[in-house]
């Protein structure tokens, strides 16, 4: 088999939901920002693209019938590259990655593109319906929640307290605006602008760096009501020793709602020499693993371990992480089963301080990274995500 | 032809008037014969349709018409079950004829009408109903396990909606005809058969061309189909508010919630076939023969009276007297004056009884403001009380019920002296649940007219009386008895003398059960979350503190000493040193306590006790769910089969019935003693084997069971 390279990657910042810079922006157009850029400053020949994937997970509306194929007519990019939107929840952005990598690396295509978009403003998440939801018979058989309560769910397992989720909810926010004012971000950033060319955001635009836990403790558990409906009956018949589920979740330590877009180019070696392009970094591994579906949100760690045995590797091998912060629980459900330092891990802050646009994170939890890789000058680095339906998925880079 | 059921008359207008009227029996029954008979009469109807101009569909029955025939149901097994699906399809089929006939079908409903027989008003244009006492319309079939499968689901989600259909249809709702105006079922309220029979006809005439709303151009479904933002939330968020209603151990629900949802997606012809495939799945389960066997006939023969005494005639208790105002006494008072009967509360001091009836008053003051009861109707009944000091008020009084606290000889004191002060041929009665009856007869000069009638708390709300017969209990006085409890519409269940008599000695071994887990080392949110998961309504250690530790220890205590006096011995069992921890050296005697296994804060939900963890939990056990629960439920279900033994318990119907009514038996199971019969009794044998191995003799199976067992014969 052959090798894939990350060749560029780019990343919209993250607007701020409904009252947000990125609202009035299509998502199509969103997705053609980060498509245009990644051609313009690496002089690409776009019709040697082979294709373009593109997570989308409310891929109906204005983000449905294949937002991939219409960014690229969107972004005026030759007819040559084909284009396709897929959808493992809020994994879609890494399994565009990774997806795009084993097209490459199995010698199918040369160039590819990764990525993805979500304007969460715009396209209402869970409005695409769904039968483990909607079908009563499979919700009833297979214990669905929603993930508040899943994340509630570990917490409570885990004896994570509502202090402790958000200290590291502001944590998040310091790390992100650290690196925001430190221009870590970079590289990886281009601005979104209007029709008559005026900047609408240049910068994630959800960080607040006086975010303290005095100002977390007074916000309200977002997923007690829905529990006290019925759904905390559900997880604790799943997991009969909890005696009552602890709604430590609020919207200040949950990932942020909010519209982003990336994209970024693989290649194989053949590819990069086309485009003239160096790489800067290969996909060592990936692995994506099943899990429980009530408690829905432990795949990281799972998802990790296979993909470092692939690799032949152990977290030793791995100089920094992601972990998509969809909720605090997360990352300390996936600090605690790897015995990773936090130090090791999100450096640069997460979705909590900066937003988990759903389709796009994954891909921009790859940028960042690499980003970081680079600045810090270091070599290995392994990105995951907790998943929808009770999935994971990991993906390890190398820098080249 | 089964010529007969449907009388077919037809009037200078063309109106046809069809009149249901089973020969020869009191009710019409959607039965084959009526399936039959049904299927030609839509048959003429559609011959003859030039010459009608409308029809009407009555009963000359004191009901409309009755649901499917439940023992044919009882008997489908899986090898038939095709025939049966094919059958319903067949019968859903002319339902659908009829209501597009082509021309305007009013049923005309004079009595009740629910299940099959509301489904086949629901197939007519209009449905106009006599405003009568007595008079319900609904589809319950969910109580009995069951789902409306004669397009019940299917109209009633194109008629209400879904949000308003599925909470009537997953509580199998009986609506009076005001409320079934209200909630759209009906269309018009009239005031008696004649009036009803008018208006049909003058609605036929005004509407030759009526048709369904859902077969109307244009139609959706009333509050949205599945593409609605606020169907979807409510459709999400529907199985989660059911599980905590019955942790999936009734699947009834589940299969309507389904077959309403799955429905709305499709067209009617494929929604009555969804529907008719989710009946059939319930109907070949054991749930549904459980609930069918319990809830139906079993319920029929205990309100019927079988266990009432015969040959005595029917008695009205006239004016009852309570024996104490606390929370026992003052709530039997309240129930008997709710059921029109005068009451005379007697408590040491009139300054005493009145703080019952003040209890009684704030009571029905919540029920007032619920909407639920009349301030007029609330003073009538409180008119009906009189609280008192004093025996001499007694006088008079037909029935009197002794619910003072647990002590022997205070009990023999006020039974003897309002059995002095109380009308002549009065019958008194005891409301112990603990203390034997013949016992205490011994109060009395007539023991022939006395008996237990324990209660159970909080007497309002719950259904069942559990009446005792001690040694020289009479017939007269279990009649008397049996009747009262009807009159004030409670169910009545009749069970001999004995230790902790039926309910007691049963509910004991569960709360005794649970907490046996917890000396093991079993996590005690483990327990409680397992016996819910079992079905149980509240779990052991919860239901433990409600008792009071103190209580059950002291019962303990009374028990091992009357049996020591007897020469025996208490076999032992690993909850007493538990009990004994925490009622006499803890002093956490329950929630009367402030304090027992769980902590009841002021300002939150109780919570376990964290010392319970502390002291017991052994995180190391690897602990099987399925055992937990099977002990649970087998340690009640194996006392049961011993209180038959015993002769404590008569009749299979009043052990169902009171396990469910009485301690929160599972409803899905039909009962301590169905749910042998359900599980199987071979199996039952061997499962009490296996857990007798492990967990002590208390799981020994009974001669009894191992007899019904070798003879394949269901309790």
């Amino acid at each position: 088999m052959g090798e894939a390279f990350i060749l560029d990657a780019v990343r919209t910042p993250r607007g701020k939901g409904k009252r947000g810079a990125l609202h009035p922006v299509k998502p199509v157009e969103l997705a053609a920002t980060t498509l245009r850029a990644l051609a313009a400053r690496n002089e690409l020949d776009t019709s040697s693209v082979d294709d373009v994937v593109l997570g989308c997970v409310t891929p109906i509306g204005e983000q449905g019938a294949d937002i991939a194929r219409t960014a690229v007519l969107a972004a005026g990019w030759a007819t040559e590259p084909a284009g396709v939107q897929i959808n493992r929840f809020c994994a879609s952005g890494l399994e565009a990655v990774n997806l795009a990598a084993a097209k490459v690396a199995a010698g199918f295509e040369d160039l590819v593109v990764a990525g993805g978009v979500e304007s969460m403003s715009r396209v209402q998440m869970g409005s695409d319906g769904g039968a483990w939801f909607g079908d009563p018979d499979l919700n009833l058989r297979t214990g669905f929640v929603p993930q508040g309560i899943s994340a509630d769910l570990i917490a409570t397992l885990d004896g994570y307290t509502r202090f402790g989720i958000d200290a590291y909810a502001v944590r998040s926010h310091q790390r992100a605006a650290v690196a925001r004012d430190a221009g870590y971000f970079e590289r990886s950033l281009v601005p979104v602008h209007d029709r008559i060319g005026a900047v609408l955001l240049k910068e994630d635009e959800n960080i607040r760096p006086d975010t303290s836990p005095e100002s977390l403790a007074n916000l309200k558990p977002s997923f007690a009501a829905m529990g006290e409906a019925g759904f905390d009956t559900v997880a604790i018949d799943r997991y009969p020793t909890v005696e009552r589920i602890e709604h430590v979740h609020t919207a200040g330590n949950s990932s942020a709602i909010v519209d982003g877009a990336a994209a970024m180019l693989l290649g194989s070696a053949e590819g990069a020499k086309w485009a003239g392009l160096k790489p800067r970094a290969r996909i060592v591994t990936t692995a994506v693993v099943g899990t429980e579906p009530t408690i829905m949100l432990t795949g990281p760690a799972p998802a990790a371990r296979k993909a470092l045995a692939r690799a032949g590797m152990t977290v030793d091998d791995i100089d920094l992480f992601e972990v998509n912060e969809a909720f605090a629980a997360v990352v300390l459900r996936f600090l605690r089963e790897t015995g990773v330092s936090e130090d090791r891990v999100n450096v640069n802050g997460g979705a909590i301080a900066m937003g988990h646009p759903l389709g796009a994170t994954g891909c921009i939890l790859v940028n960042t990274l690499l980003d970081e890789l680079e600045r810090r000058d270091l070599r290995t680095g392994l990105a995951t995500l907790c998943v929808g339906g009770g999935m994971g998925i990991a993906t390890i880079i190398e820098r080249v | 032809m089964s010529d007969g059921i449907f009388r077919w008359e037809q009037d200078g207008d063309g109106v046809v008037t069809l009149t249901m009227d089973a020969p020869g029996r009191s009710a019409n029954t959607l039965d084959t014969p009526f399936r039959e008979a049904f299927a030609e009469t839509v048959a003429r109807l559609e011959a003859e349709r030039d010459d009608i101009r409308g029809v009407i569909i009555t009963s000359a029955k004191k009901t409309f018409l009755a649901g499917a025939d439940l023992d044919e149901l009882l008997a489908v097994t899986d090898e038939h079950v095709a025939r049966l699906a094919a059958e319903v399809d067949q019968f859903k089929d002319l339902l659908r004829r009829l209501e597009t006939l082509g021309r305007p079908v009013v049923a005309a409903i004079n009595g009740a009408a629910l299940g099959g027989g509301f489904e086949l008003a629901l197939a007519c244009h209009r449905r106009i109903v006599v405003d009568a006492p007595g008079v319900q319309v609904g589809l319950p079939e969910v109580m009995l396990g069951l789902l409306p499968a004669g397009g019940g689901v299917t109209r009633y989600v194109r008629l209400l909606g879904l949000g308003a259909a599925l909470p009537l249809l997953g509580e199998g709702t009986r609506l009076k005809p005001q409320r079934a105006l209200e909630t759209g079922l009906v269309h018009e309220l009239a005031e008696n058969i004649e009036d009803v029979l008018d208006r049909a006809r003058e609605w036929i005439l005004a509407n030759p061309n009526a048709i369904q709303p859902w077969d109307a151009p244009g139609y959706t479904i009333p509050g949205g189909d599945l593409s609605n933002p606020f169907v979807q939330q409510l459709i999400i968020a529907a199985p989660a508010m059911l599980r905590k209603r019955t942790h999936r151990t009734l699947p009834a629900p589940e299969r309507i919630l389904s077959a309403a949802v799955e429905g709305a997606a499709v067209d009617i012809e494929t929604a009555q076939r969804i529907e008719t495939q989710y009946f059939a799945d319930l109907v070949t389960g054991q749930v549904a023969k459980n609930m069918i066997t319990t809830f139906w006939f079993q319920m029929n023969d205990v309100n019927a009276g079988r266990s009432r005494p015969e040959g005595v005639a029917p008695r009205r208790a006239k004016k009852v007297g309570v024996l104490g105002a606390g929370m026992m006494g003052h709530g039997i008072a309240q129930v008997t004056a709710r059921a029109g009967i005068e009451v005379v509360l007697k408590d040491v001091s009139a300054e005493v009884a009145e703080r019952g009836k003040q209890k009684i008053a704030a009571d029905l003051d919540k029920a007032v403001a619920r909407g639920r009861l009349t301030p007029d109707a609330r003073d009538e009944v409180l008119a009906r009380i009189t609280p008192t000091g004093d025996d001499a008020e007694l006088a008079g009084c037909d029935l009197v019920i002794e619910a003072v606290p647990e002590i022997r000889d205070l009990k023999y004191k006020v039974l003897a002296v309002a059995e002095e002060h109380a009308a002549e041929d009065a019958f008194v009665t005891s409301n112990t649940s603990t203390l034997p009856i013949t016992g205490l007869a011994g109060a009395v000069r007539r023991p022939e007219r006395f008996c237990g009638l324990h209660f159970f708390s909080p007497v309002p709300r719950m259904p069942l009386v559990e009446i005792i017969r001690g040694k020289e209990s009479g017939d007269e006085a279990l009649a008397a008895a049996f009747d009262y409890v009807r009159q004030i519409k409670k169910t009545p269940i009749v069970v001999n003398d004995g230790r902790g008599f039926f309910t007691s000695r049963v509910f004991r071994t569960y709360a005794l059960e649970g907490i046996a887990m917890v000396a093991e080392g079993v996590s005690p949110a483990l327990v409680e979350n397992q016996s819910r998961l079992a079905g149980c309504p509240v779990g052991p250690l919860a239901v433990s503190d409600e008792v009071s530790l103190t209580l059950m220890w002291d019962v303990y205590e009374q028990t091992r000493v009357d049996l020591e006096a007897e020469g025996q011995e208490l076999p032992p069992h690993s909850a007493y040193a538990v009990i004994d921890l925490m009622a006499n050296e803890l002093k956490r005697v329950g929630r009367a306590g402030g304090a027992g296994f769980y902590d009841y804060p002021a300002d939150g939900p109780k919570r376990i006790w964290p010392g319970l963890l502390e002291r017991f939990h052994r995180p190391e056990l690897d602990v099987d769910g399925q055992e937990l629960r099977d002990r649970l439920l087998f340690v009640q279900a194996l006392e049961t089969v011993r209180c038959v033994e015993d002769g404590i318990l008569t009749s299979t119907a009043d052990a169902n019935i009171g396990s469910i009514m009485g301690i929160g038996f599972p409803p899905w199971t039909g009962g301590a003693l169905q749910f042998l019969n359900g599980y199987g009794l071979d199996k039952a044998v061997a499962r009490a084997g296996e857990l007798a191995a492990r967990h002590g003799e208390r799981f020994e199976p009974p001669a009894l069971l191992r007899e019904h067992a070798a003879n394949a014969q269901p309790f």
